[in-house]
């Protein structure tokens, strides 16, 4: 059961992170910047068409995690995973920001046998289980997909912000994820296994899509260094995804190749 | 110039010392269903933005929850509130009703007269639990020796406000 929920999951994410699906996960807080002395958010998360409204399919709950200000996971509160959307409160019980993502890494084979080319979907730890490793033609590719959003209580702190150098990850350039405000130009850099991702292609949608004709896409571009400078127009909740691929370096003794998508949703307030 | 500047800097910040401060900010009488005293934070802005120095800010602190909502004073929050250890002394106060406050600010003078010249910014927001926020931002000069008197108007959530540094002769 536990397993066949972990599957669903990972055939969602990576559905939901095709470029060209209408598809959309997220992770939205319902504040994302706090004052006084525990505060609480509560959290939805969801895969949908329109942003930020719950349409399509829900998130398992275990496919969620929360990193605290000192690093460390926090407790997910009364979760619930309804038909749509996936629920859950984090008590913020110590200043600093926090982290909410979903990280899913994949392993994906393909190979011939008699003359036929056969997949397989699993991950680095069945792949050795299903017996793959000397098949003729084989080609891995590794996937990694994170979602993620952030609140703060109090000052922002960046030791969530860290990158794990795993698949596409947006690292400070300056500008916290907490700390934006329209009209304002912001930076980040985006990475790929540790690395800048050079003139990497990202898109950014401002929520309430459903009631604009135009969705109003922002396409971006990551500078040769990696960097992303954007300006958001307006004060809202942004949707920004970015997708890469290349060298994957080698998983036992075999040379693989790296595919990664990286989502994010952001809060924009008024001056 | 340099050089002299270094000189002269340390003997300025020691005369001028000082002086009388004063704010009043208005808070307009509103016809609102719900109606709850907004929270108030008023600060002086140095050229680049960053702040000089807090003036004041009222919240409702004898609520548990009271600090919850100053992150909706956003600029203030985001520029000085969310740094600072609460309540901070000489700054906290309780929330006020409809009405003119006359604020005499003269202990924040020792803050003021060392600033160096420049255009400086006296900011007052103001955010209402259910209802609006607004800023007024008055530019004003200051040397350290002329007087500033400067005035604005809010629209919705602040009335008059106005602003006076007497600096000691």
């Amino acid at each position: 059961m536990k397993r066949n929920t972990l599957l669903t999951t990972v055939a969602l994410l990576a559905f939901a992170v095709q470029p060209l699906s209408a598809h959309r996960f997220w992770i939205i807080p319902s504040s994302s910047v706090l004052s006084g002395e525990h505060p609480w958010v509560t959290v939805d998360a969801a895969i949908s068409n329109s942003l930020f409204f719950p349409d399509h399919a829900s998130p398992g709950l275990d496919s969620l995690s929360v990193l605290g200000p000192d690093g460390k996971s926090v407790a997910l509160q009364n979760g619930m995973k309804g038909q749509y959307r996936t629920t859950f409160d984090v008590e913020l019980s110590q200043p600093g920001t926090y982290k909410i993502f979903s990280v899913r890494d994949g392993l994906f084979a393909s190979y011939t046998e008699n003359g036929e080319t056969k997949r397989w979907r699993g991950d680095t730890q069945s792949f050795a289980e299903a017996g793959l490793k000397d098949k003729a033609d084989l080609k891995l590719t590794r996937n990694n997909s994170r979602v993620e959003t952030f609140v703060t209580a109090g000052e922002p702190t960046n030791t969530v912000l860290k990158p794990s150098g795993e698949g596409l990850e947006l690292v400070l350039d300056g500008t916290h994820p907490n700390d934006l405000f329209n009209g304002e130009p912001v930076s980040f850099v985006l990475q790929f296994n540790g690395k800048p991702a050079a003139d990497t292609e990202i898109t950014v949608v401002k929520g309430d899509d459903r009631y604009r004709n135009e969705v109003g896409e922002m396409k971006l571009k990551t500078d040769s260094t990696g960097k992303l400078t954007i300006t958001f127009p307006e004060a809202g909740r942004y949707w920004l995804n970015a997708s890469a691929e290349g060298e994957g370096g080698e998983f036992e003794g075999i040379p693989t190749s790296s595919r990664s998508s990286y989502t994010a949703t952001f809060e924009v307030l008024p001056q | 110039m340099k050089p002299s500047f270094l000189i002269f800097a340390p003997i300025l910040a020691t005369t001028a010392f000082g002086g009388e401060v004063k704010l009043t900010i208005e808070i307009p009488q509103l016809d609102a269903a719900e109606y709850h005293r907004p929270y108030v934070a008023a600060w002086i802005e140095k050229p680049d933005r960053s702040v000089a120095t807090d003036l004041t800010v009222w919240y409702d602190a004898k609520n548990k929850k009271g600090t919850s909502w100053l992150k909706d004073l956003r600029q203030w929050w985001r520029k000085s509130g969310r740094s600072a250890e609460l309540p901070i002394d000489g700054v906290s106060g309780p929330t006020r009703p409809v009405g003119k406050h006359e604020l005499d600010l003269s202990d924040k003078a020792a803050a003021i007269a060392p600033l160096p010249d420049g255009e400086y910014t006296l900011v007052v927001e103001a955010a209402r639990e259910v209802g609006g926020r607004e800023m007024v931002r008055i530019p004003f000069k200051w040397d350290g020796k002329t007087a500033v008197d400067a005035a604005d108007t809010g629209k919705t959530e602040l009335g008059a406000v106005k602003f006076t540094i007497q600096p000691e002769p």
